[in-house]
């Protein structure tokens, strides 16, 4: 459904099976409605995603004859998996049809599940091809060690560990995820799968007896969701993700950070200096998020995907990073466009600052 | 690294005390008789001053070892309970753990010999009353030595003299450097550093030279005074120089035994007249003694509080009544600033309460946000702090993921003027002005002006600590 979210943009045409309430007005004048299933066409208007559900919501006018509705009236289709449906756009630029042929590779899905804690605090989440969805947030207060009394403090972080152990055998589905990473700083993991494997074991828990092996312990700095980025940087979880998208869009963020620190001119983020350095022929690595090209109207849209064709013109790379992942939140943060160099350009800075001059505003 | 500029106001050693009536006094339930706490205070100052201290250092610089040794020196830890601690230490083959037991006392601590979350203790010295945190050294529990080091007005920090382990603390990966920028950009400005484990290096004094030779420096762009910083050679495990020196080992040395160093610690100014706000390190079910409710601790960061008072929890608003209070293993009917304490509540609901939540005056909440414009000065950082970067907000014994939204400006470290506005990136060891985002929720937040207890942060990432800095404006919307 996330590629079909990123597909679907306004202005484009869609037609799909839907459920219209329609309204009756008899010959005697009693009016009742009822619903009817009907196949409608829309100019959509606005494009609405529900990632727990996995539904898209998309508004529009009707643009298809029918004897039950108006043309020109709001309608709502909701589409989710399995549900058939025509989309026509006004044309097919490169970057959907990537999203196309993406869409329909499904090697490329690789589930991983998993659980950043630590003391009280734990995130459950799904890390699937393109999104990461937390299916839950368990904070639980651990009462701390006291002068001559621990006992609260252990009996409290018993219950958070049974807490996290419930939450991954209600979220996660074994037949799907490959991988379940366990990560925290200190001992909090070691702590938490000797107590599920202790419990599993005393209660005979299926479930997680035959998937123990499936469990990988890695260290982060927190329990926080944003920890999730370690998690992934880790050398033995890109090992067994290497050929993922997501994999790489993490290294590629990495990359840039690492360059600004190293070499600042060989690295630029925002429209305009990338734009820059775009022109010049210098962009060896785009980065780019997907939200860009989502709320996009046609000549923003068109204006990302000449700057994308230069770059592969080039031989330059570019990813376009999936903003429900962490590295992809974060690029949006960073105005969702960044690129890595291939020379330094230490001027496009320079220029922008002779820009700037004259305007000098007092910082309070 | 860089001065820390943040303290306004330096440590006076006259402790003024505002004997004023306050204006915020709240109301009190009529069955107790209100007690002038500013007097009290005061004459509780003439007897013993206290005061928060907290020891940090690199893991296994001998923390514990050394403050569980003191602890019992000064009878804090009774003979019974310190022989047990050495027969189950050393059955588990952790014998030289066994001072530090004091300290370490989870199961987890003690079996792995090292530890996880800060130890609160109490003793005094001739002239002081002491509450000690013992932090953790490992670089995992860094939030957990924050939330303790918040709490601290002065601090130890312990270097080990061994060969080779001084300096493994010292480097970029060692936590004797991030612990004392923490601390320092806590508040802390008075420093004790013990030059510890000195019994491996057979006493020698050129280690001991060689050691503040190259600490010193580091120490003062750190931002800590030269005359504020005292080093003490000591043995935590043999307890040589804690209370006093054996003949013939450190004959080199003239200087105060640590106890007696430790009794000159000046007390910092407390910020009595201002409304009441303690900062919420943890809490549990039942009151203290037998007494029903439930039990908060955590420092009073500033005013005074009483039996019988409402105070107010932020976030959330709700209310609860003081019914007990206990100040290092002593109940007392009032309380105030700088005071570590515990704090029995009726009326309220345990699910109001979090760690890091403000209990405060009810009829001056603080204020609760989640954008902030702060300064901040950056740590020696691996990559840049760019906009829209990641980190995790700390105050006290709070912990939030939030977004560094906006760089205003880099500014001059010395004069704090603007040297460039709208920066790409804000390069390592530079200061800053920047605005801030919580991710998830509104925090209770005040600006340095307001409180420079509740209005200090520190930001990290991925276990390192990128800055720290002082809130401006908390009304950012
Ligand atoms: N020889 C010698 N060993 C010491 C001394 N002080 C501590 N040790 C040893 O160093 C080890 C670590 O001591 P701890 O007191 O646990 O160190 P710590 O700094 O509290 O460690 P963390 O709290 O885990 O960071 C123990 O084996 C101690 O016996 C000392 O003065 N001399
Ligand atoms: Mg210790």
């Amino acid at each position: 459904m996330w590629h079909v979210y990123n597909l679907i943009s306004i202005g484009d045409q869609l037609k799909a099976s839907t459920i219209r309430r329609v309204q009756n007005e008899s010959s005697t004048g009693t009016v009742d409605s009822q619903r009817v299933r009907l196949t409608l066409t829309i100019t959509v208007e606005n494009i609405d995603f529900d990632p727990q559900g996995g539904l898209l919501r998309i508004r529009g006018r009707i643009i298809s004859e029918n004897r039950y509705v108006k043309m020109g009236t709001y309608h709502t289709i909701e589409l989710e998996s399995n549900r058939n449906f025509t989309l026509i756009k006004p044309e097919w630029d490169i970057i959907a049809l990537e999203r196309v042929n993406e869409a329909c590779d499904v090697t490329k899905q690789a589930d991983v599940a998993a659980v950043v804690l630590h003391e009280g605090l734990a995130n459950v989440c799904l890390v699937t091809q393109n999104m990461t969805i937390v299916r839950q947030r368990i904070e639980h207060p651990i009462p701390r060690k006291r002068k001559g009394s621990v006992t609260n403090y252990e009996k409290g972080l018993q219950k958070f560990f049974d807490q996290v152990m419930q939450s991954i055998m209600r979220h996660i589905n074994f037949e799907i995820v490959k991988v379940v990473i366990l990560a925290s700083p200190g001992f909090v993991k070691d702590q938490c799968f000797e107590y599920i494997f202790a419990e599993a074991v005393k209660q005979d828990i299926r479930q997680l007896i035959e998937n123990k092996s499936k469990f990988v312990l890695i260290h982060c700095s927190s329990g926080h969701k944003h920890a999730l980025q370690e998690v992934l940087q880790d050398p033995s979880i890109q090992k067994q993700l290497s050929d993922t998208k997501y994999a790489q869009e993490v290294l590629t963020l990495e990359r840039f950070f690492k360059m600004l620190n190293d070499e600042p001119d060989r690295a630029y983020y925002g429209w305009d200096h990338v734009r820059k350095a775009g022109e010049r022929g210098a962009i060896g690595t785009l980065l780019l998020s997907d939200e860009l090209f989502r709320a996009a109207d046609i000549p923003t849209r068109k204006k990302y995907i000449k700057l994308v064709e230069s770059v592969r013109a080039i031989g330059g790379k570019v990813l376009i990073f999936s903003s429900l992942h962490v590295s992809g939140e974060q690029l949006n943060q960073l105005t969702g466009v960044a690129a890595i160099l291939n020379f330094p350009l230490p001027d496009i800075e320079e220029e922008e600052e002779e820009e700037e001059n004259g305007q000098e505003a007092v910082v309070e | 690294m860089e001065a820390l500029n943040f303290d306004l106001e330096n440590t006076s050693s006259s402790k003024k005390v505002v004997i004023q009536e306050s204006k915020l006094s709240p109301k009190i339930s009529s069955k107790h008789k209100r007690i002038n706490v500013l007097e009290e205070y005061k004459k509780r100052s003439t007897n013993k001053v206290a005061l928060n201290l907290v020891v940090v250092g690199h893991v296994d610089a001998g923390k514990s070892t050394l403050m569980g040794h003191l602890l019992y020196l000064l009878g804090e830890v009774n003979e019974k309970t310190m022989k047990k601690y050495e027969r189950d230490s050393s059955k588990i083959g952790k014998s030289s753990f066994a001072y530090a037991w004091v300290l370490d006392e989870t199961g987890e601590e003690r079996s792995r010999g090292i530890t996880m979350d800060v130890a609160i203790n109490k003793f005094e010295t001739e002239h002081r009353r002491f509450t000690l945190l013992d932090a953790p050294g490992h670089r995992d529990f860094i939030p957990n030595m924050i939330s303790g080091a918040a709490q601290a007005d002065v601090a130890i920090l312990v270097v080990d003299a061994t060969t080779g382990e001084f300096e493994a603390g010292f480097e970029a990966n060692g936590q004797t450097k991030e612990h004392a920028l923490l601390i320092r950009s806590l508040g802390v400005q008075q420093l004790i550093v013990t030059i510890n484990k000195l019994d491996v290096v057979n006493w020698s004094q050129d280690r001991y030279n060689e050691i503040i030779t190259k600490l010193n420096p580091f120490l003062n762009q750190a931002g800590f005074k030269k005359d504020k910083v005292v080093y003490i050679p000591c043995s935590g495990l043999t307890g040589e120089n804690l209370l006093k020196r054996s003949q013939n080992i450190l004959e080199w040395y003239s200087g105060p035994t640590l106890i007696q160093q430790i009794d000159k610690f000046e007390p910092p100014t407390r910020l009595l007249d201002k409304p009441f706000r303690l900062s919420v390190s943890d809490f549990f079910k039942g009151g203290i003694g037998s007494m029903g409710g439930i039990t908060v601790a955590g420092k009073i960061e500033a005013g005074t509080i009483q039996i019988g008072e409402n105070v107010m929890v932020v976030p959330g608003g709700e209310q609860g009544v003081v019914k007990g209070l206990e100040t290092n293993d002593e109940s007392s009917k009032w309380a105030a600033a700088g005071d570590s304490i515990l704090m029995t509540l009726t009326g309220l609901d345990i699910i109001q309460l979090k760690v890091g939540s403000i209990l405060c005056s009810v009829s001056h909440p603080v204020p609760v946000t989640s954008h902030i414009l702060a300064q901040i000065i950056v740590f020696d950082v691996k990559v840049p702090i760019t906009k829209g970067f990641p980190v995790i907000l700390h105050r006290q014994s709070l912990n939030e993921p939030a977004t560094i939204t906006k760089l205003v400006a880099i500014l001059d470290k010395s004069t704090g003027e603007i040297m460039k506005k709208n920066p790409r990136c804000l390069p390592k060891v530079s200061s800053a002005i920047v605005e801030i985002k919580l991710n998830n929720r509104p925090i209770p937040l005040e600006t340095y002006k307001e409180n420079k207890e509740l209005g200090r942060i520190m930001l990290r990432k991925g276990g390192e600590t990128v800055a720290a800095g002082i809130i401006i404006d908390v009304s950012k919307s």
